[in-house]
């Protein structure tokens, strides 16, 4: 009879603690989303009028913000995984008994502060670094061309700061494939980029999800790297979210766009999990 | 005998076919080197530059000191945002690992009603950007009148961790043989004897793990810390404030003090997994 009760009971502490703080705020922000100014009032008051015009109104005068968050998430999200694949392969199948050495070195540099190392990329690509004047004298880059403030810092560091979301999934995927699958394949006469295709890839694929997923939300709702590593023309949808709570205090607004970038993040993922998960990867 | 026959048909090779062939061998290898440097150079940025004499602003070399290692304190606000951080962190880590391991050892080892529903709820915190998590956060305890600072810091960190000690703990729940719990009972050990004497001690690297990477996410927050910590100052808050005029080396070292410390713990842990491995 107790034992019925016991994962409820074991459930009870830490459910009640994240509907209070998890699930109530969600709902909280939703109401606040179409509420409108007190007619008289002081900034930062609002009352509810059920204004869903709101939503509107904050897309449109946000959509480049909005464009520039999904499209900056999906191309660090994609080089990520460039990045990620041939190493997470180079730990798991080459690395022999150094396999726990190379994933310490992978998680290692993720023990610095994430903003002690986006500001060392500010620093690093800026004028005083050593890249930029580098590359002008070799003659890649104009005397006139900057590194930070860019789109291309903005991505580079989204790209480097989610990384081992991407590596460590990709490593447990990959570890956990049978090299006696690859080596028949071998056998078989397929040619090494026929077996990784149509044996490494596949039986890889839970990882790529899962790796992509974890890059793709933070990196979509991120405002921390277009913060210190760009201007005000790559701005992101958190970077309009920040300011307009702590700036315009404008909370409707900010809660509006939230979840407006909640949703879309929702549908853009279900029907990424859904092809992954059903169709034959080619 | 054989070594000596290559060596005497090398020079025969052209110099660029042998860097190609050398280059086709070791291409994983070359590709592991480049990978690792591009992960590495910002924090042996931030560690070379902890030594930088730097005075204010630390954006040039201007020369080598250990004073910032002296004093790591000098820079003002510094270690009070390190202490902050540390507080914080280590009652988060508490709270959400308590809670936690309960979820996970509900939903591990037991079947019930709603199982796939309490999934849900765990996996519905780690998809959910963190800036709507901190805002949504904030806009209720505005309505409640709780000004935002420490305690609503803390609870916005337990409400982020949760999920993740959830997830690590019941890997590590999944991972045990079955076998060793029925073998406990078999000796006549009652429920919680079974539960303290064996499942616990088989359990506890995956809390331990856990309990980690709930500092090290709690340590490092910066988006959720800064919706809810009103005039708190953090660590990586401190940063990010300080960004915009360049940080002060103290905060390179303590930086550097946290990679270093973190590794060591790493490898402290390895080593005691491999002993008992033996």
């Amino acid at each position: 009879m107790g034992k019925i009760r016991t994962p409820y009971l074991l459930l009870l502490p830490g459910f009640g603690f994240l509907f209070v703080f998890f699930i109530l705020p969600i709902l909280n922000l939703a109401q606040t989303s179409t509420q409108t100014p007190v007619g008289g009032g002081d900034t930062g008051q609002y009352e509810q009028t059920f204004r869903f015009q709101n939503y509107i109104d904050a897309f449109v005068e946000n959509k480049e913000q909005f464009g520039r968050s999904f499209v900056y998430a999906l191309i660090a999200t994609f080089l990520a995984l460039a990045i990620s694949y041939p190493l997470a392969y180079a730990i798991a199948f080459k690395s022999g008994k150094y396999k726990n050495f190379f994933l310490v070195l992978v998680v290692a540099p993720f023990f610095t502060s994430f903003l002690l190392r986006t500001v060392a990329w500010k620093q690093i690509l800026g004028e005083e670094g050593f890249v930029v004047p580098t590359l002008r004298s070799v003659g890649i880059i104009s005397d006139s061309t900057t590194l930070t403030s860019t789109a291309f810092a903005v991505v580079m560091g989204m790209t480097y700061n989610f990384l081992p979301f991407m590596t460590l999934p990709l490593f447990a995927s990959i570890d956990r494939i049978d090299p006696r699958t690859l080596e028949a394949s071998g056998d078989l006469y397929a040619n090494g980029f026929t077996t990784f295709r149509k044996v490494t890839l596949p039986l890889s694929m839970p990882g790529v999800v899962a790796g992509t997923l974890l890059t793709f939300i933070p990196a979509a709702g991120d405002y921390v790297n277009a913060a210190i590593l760009g201007s005000p023309n790559t701005k992101m949808i958190g970077n309009v979210i920040e300011s307009r709570y702590f700036k315009i205090v404008d909370y409707p607004t900010a809660a509006a766009l939230s979840f407006t970038l909640m949703a879309a993040i929702l549908i853009l993922v279900t029907v990424y999990i859904r092809k992954a998960g059903t169709e034959e990867l080619v | 005998m054989s070594k000596k026959i290559a060596d005497a048909t090398i020079p025969t090779i052209p110099l660029a076919a042998r860097f190609q062939r050398w280059f086709g061998r070791n291409l994983i290898r070359v590709y592991m080197v480049l990978a690792f440097t591009y992960l590495f150079i910002p924090v042996a940025y931030t560690f070379a530059f902890s030594f930088n004499d730097s005075g204010k602003s630390n954006l040039i070399w201007k020369g080598f000191t250990l004073d910032n290692w002296k004093n790591p304190c000098g820079a003002p606000e510094v270690c009070n945002a390190l202490a902050n951080s540390i507080k914080i962190g280590l009652l988060a880590t508490i709270f959400s690992t308590i809670l936690g391991t309960m979820i996970a050892f509900a939903i591990g080892r037991h079947k019930f009603k709603g199982r796939s529903t309490s999934n849900l709820l765990i996996f519905l915190p780690m998809a959910t950007p963190e800036i709507v998590l901190g805002a949504s956060l904030l806009s209720l305890f505005l309505v409640f009148k709780i000004n935002p600072g420490f305690w609503p810091t803390v609870i916005a960190h337990v409400m982020f961790c949760i999920s993740f000690v959830v997830v690590t703990v019941k890997a590590r729940i999944a991972s045990l043989d079955p076998r060793l719990e029925q073998a406990a009972m078999d000796l006549y050990a009652n429920e919680f004897q079974t539960f303290r004497r064996v499942t616990l001690p088989l359990v506890a690297p995956g809390i331990a793990g856990a309990a980690l990477l709930a500092f090290s996410l709690s340590f490092d927050d910066f988006i959720i810390t800064n919706f809810n910590s009103g005039t708190v100052i953090t660590f990586p808050k401190f940063v990010y404030t300080a960004a915009a005029r360049g940080i002060p080396a103290q905060a390179n070292v303590i930086g550097s003090g946290m990679f270093f410390l973190a590794l060591a713990i790493v490898i402290a842990g390895q080593l005691v997994n491999r002993r008992k491995a033996r």
